[in-house]
């Protein structure tokens, strides 16, 4: 059972704040981590790891900064990481993150093995398309299961896994056949504090770099040439005004209540 | 005895530690360093002026790659009252030639960039963990529990050098915890104002040259206080440190202190239109001499801040650090040797550490604490009487110089003749 892990290096949204003035995100000193959702996928990896064996890899495309996310994975028990650094991926949308992934992922299988499960994060909270991992899936032509929230069961003689995933509304479990992509969410798991042998190992294991050189990958599909997406306008929205508060308990109250509220109902067709 | 995982553990990854895990690494030794922090230097704090001679010792050429702010050219000191300051020191073309004495430093940078050498030499830096207490079998010490997961790790010899609340040293008997009066507590501001804004601020040629500013006197009501004003290249760390017990007895947030020294005309204008980049706080030790430990047992040392070695009249301590942590890897190094890792082999880290500058130096000023703490006029009535008397010098308002030098004779009569040459002599025989 080999596992690979899309990771994403993105800001400590905790401590991303805005400038109002020119629209922009204020970056300086705010430390990357691991996109949260990618951490849970991690976990989700190892669980199956130390259940039925195999190894878990992780990959990430980012700037070479991003090794430090990659050093974290391995501290969280995985067994080898590997960068995807090059200029000519520079300003990739999903469409070209995608494929250089893909492109990635068939380099990490070489070293490590075929994978049988691909995992990302449902979305990264930067980005937030959520489109990355469907991307993968669709180059390899896999089944594809996202916003999983369980592993079942994992059918190793037939090739098989068990996932229940979120629907609109509630939940639903699906069977597919491996290799297969999943993509998770919060939910799926806790993180554990990780053993100190895993950090010693990962003390003591480098993260593989893979560019353009050393993969195959076509340079026409990459960066933001070749990105499709194309953002026209990017602005900061309103800051939220104060509600209003009604106090009271008459019916006078009430009224003005039902006065102000009647219009928006009505408007959304709730009345 | 489980099998030893590493020759040495070191714990904490400031510049004790990583002094300690550098030399050892280079000799071919199998360290492993625990550091609690996301990553070396992530929480540490200094000033901070850093000093060249320990680490050149060290790392011959580490000027080229270390993250250094400016080198210092001049250094002052301010006796500061609520409108003056009555100022000394020095400024020196010997200080601005290579190599230079001291540099302003960012310990987050700093601390890290120095962990990565010691990686590159062979050392082993695990992050976010943290040490509980040491492993003692058979009245020595073997090893370290750590909080995590299969957390325990053994080894030939643990140094410690985790800093001034040092877990360690306590668990081993060795210290106390701190009293409210062996130890300052320390708030710093980082201001970022523009490179040329601090050269013309501080009359200095280009950004890399930097100037220093230490602050006592009278403004600080009395309480032991030392107040200081860096030049880093893009901004100006200003902060001071106020020994704990004050601070409690006067009733004084260390913060509305800060804000009052930042609001000080004269040092308002060296800040003035900067913005706040960091605010951070830290302890110092500053019992001085005889707060020191014993430095050693049996497979045990102790290093840096955890064993006190701060001299809080020159600032000096990340140097003090490097020393120590630099002496304990040598005396690992005598006792592989000797395949012996007992208290009667680790006492030679005592015998290194009193014959370097390091005990010298504390020793040397091992009165001064105590003399801080009993005789507050140092602090207050007499250098509000040398700001009132050099004023009444310089203010040029028609009374005859004679009559002038009477009236502060007079001033000194009220102080005491007495008590203050004894004051005095009793100072300058502590020192020396
Ligand atoms: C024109 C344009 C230019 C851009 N330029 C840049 C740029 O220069 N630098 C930049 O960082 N972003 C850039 N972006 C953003 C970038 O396209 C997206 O961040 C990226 O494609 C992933 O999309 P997402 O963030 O919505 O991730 P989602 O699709 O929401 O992510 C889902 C999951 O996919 C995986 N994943 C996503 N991205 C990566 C990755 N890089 N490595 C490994 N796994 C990943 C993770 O598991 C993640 O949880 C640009 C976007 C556009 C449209
Ligand atoms: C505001 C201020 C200004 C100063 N100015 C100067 C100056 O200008 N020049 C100068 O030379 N010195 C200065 N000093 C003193 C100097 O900072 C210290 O003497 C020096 O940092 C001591 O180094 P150290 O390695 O012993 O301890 P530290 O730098 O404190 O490092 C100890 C490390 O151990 C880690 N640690 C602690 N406990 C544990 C545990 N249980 N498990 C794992 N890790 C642990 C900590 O996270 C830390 O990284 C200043 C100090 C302060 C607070």
């Amino acid at each position: 059972m080999h596992s690979l892990v899309f990771i994403k290096q993105v800001p400590d949204a905790a401590q991303v704040r805005i400038n109002y003035e020119t629209g922009t995100l204020i970056r300086e000193g705010v430390p990357s981590i691991i996109n949260p959702f990618d951490a849970h996928a991690i976990e989700a990896a190892v669980q199956l790891k130390d259940k039925y064996g195999g190894n878990v890899s992780v990959i990430s495309m980012g700037p070479p900064m991003a090794k430090e996310i990659l050093k974290k994975a391995l501290a969280m028990g995985a067994d080898k990481v590997f960068l995807l650094s090059d200029m000519v991926f520079a300003g990739a949308d999903t469409l070209a993150t995608s494929y250089a992934l893909w492109a990635g992922a068939k380099k990490v299988a070489e070293e490590v093995g075929s994978i049988d499960i691909y995992w990302t994060g449902k979305q990264a909270i930067d980005g937030d398309t959520a489109q990355t991992g469907p991307g993968i899936a669709t180059r390899f032509n896999i089944p594809l299961v996202t916003y999983a929230v369980e592993i079942k069961e994992v059918d190793k003689q037939n090739k098989k896994i068990k996932v229940s995933r979120l629907i609109d509304g509630g939940m639903e479990t699906v069977e597919v056949p491996l290799p297969c992509l999943i993509t998770t969410e919060e939910t799926i798991n806790t993180l554990r504090y990780a053993p100190l042998p895993y950090l010693i190992k990962a003390a003591k294991t480098s993260v593989v770099l893979l560019n353009s050189g050393n993969t195959e990958i076509d340079a026409e599909q990459c960066g933001l040439k070749n990105s499709p997406t194309k953002v026209k306008k990017a602005f900061t929205p309103p800051k939220r005004e104060k509600g209003e508060m009604l106090e009271g308990n008459d019916e006078k109250t009430l009224n003005a209540l039902y006065d102000k509220l009647e219009p928006i109902l009505k408007q959304c067709g709730k009345l | 005895m489980k099998k030893k995982d590493f020759d040495v553990i070191i714990v904490g990854a400031g510049p004790a530690g990583l002094a300690a895990a550098y030399k050892l690494s280079t000799a071919g030794i199998k360290v492993i360093v625990i550091e609690r922090g996301a990553f070396p230097g992530a929480k540490n704090v200094m000033g901070g002026i850093f000093y060249r001679k320990a680490m050149e010792d060290l790392i011959p050429d580490f000027e080229k790659t270390a993250p250094l702010e400016r080198h210092i050219i001049e250094q002052k000191v301010w006796l500061l009252s609520e409108d003056s300051a009555l100022s000394g020191g020095l400024r020196s073309e010997k200080f601005n030639k290579e190599p230079y004495n001291c540099y302003s430093v960012f310990r987050a940078k700093f601390d890290k960039w120095f962990a990565e050498r010691a990686k590159e030499a062979g050392a082993l830096i695990i992050t976010e963990t943290v040490v509980k207490e040491p492993i003692i079998e058979n009245g020595k010490v073997v090893g370290v529990k750590t909080d995590r997961p299969d957390g325990d790790l053994y080894a030939d010899v643990v140094i410690a050098a985790d800093g001034i609340n040092s877990l360690l040293t306590k668990a081993l008997g060795l210290r106390e915890s701190i009293t409210p009066d062996k130890v300052a507590l320390t708030v710093k501001e980082i201001i970022g104002l523009p490179e040329k804004v601090i050269n013309d601020r501080f009359c200095l040629n280009n950004n890399s040259e930097g100037a220093t500013i230490e602050i006592t006197g009278p403004f600080f009501e009395g309480m032991v206080t030392m107040g200081f004003i860096y030049t880093n290249e893009s901004s100006i760390s200003i902060g001071l440190g106020t020994i704990v017990e004050d601070l409690v007895k006067h009733k004084v947030n260390i913060n509305d202190l800060l804000e009052k020294l930042k609001n000080h005309p004269i040092v308002k204008p060296l800040i003035a239109g900067g913005e706040i980049k960091e605010y951070m706080a830290h302890m110092i030790p500053e019992g001085g001499y005889f707060a020191i430990p014993k430095l050693y047992t049996d497979g045990f040392m102790v290093c840096g801040d955890a064993a006190m070695l701060v001299n809080a009249v020159h600032r000096e301590g990340s140097n003090l650090a490097i020393e120590s942590g630099k002496l304990a890897a040598e005396t690992y190094l005598k006792a592989k040797e000797a395949g012996d890792f007992s208290a009667k082999t680790l006492s030679v880290y005592q015998k290194k550490m009193k014959n370097s500058f390091v005990l010298k130096d504390l020793k040397m000023y091992r009165h001064l604490p105590k003399m801080m703490e009993e005789k507050r006029q140092l602090l207050t009535k007499y250098p509000q009487f040398a700001i009132d008397a050099v004023y009444d010098m310089y203010n040029i308002d028609g009374v005859p110089k004679v009559d002038k030098i009477k009236a502060i004779k007079k001033s000194i009569g009220k102080l005491g003749y007495i008590r203050m040459a004894k004051d005095m002599f009793d100072l300058w025989r502590k020192v020396r």
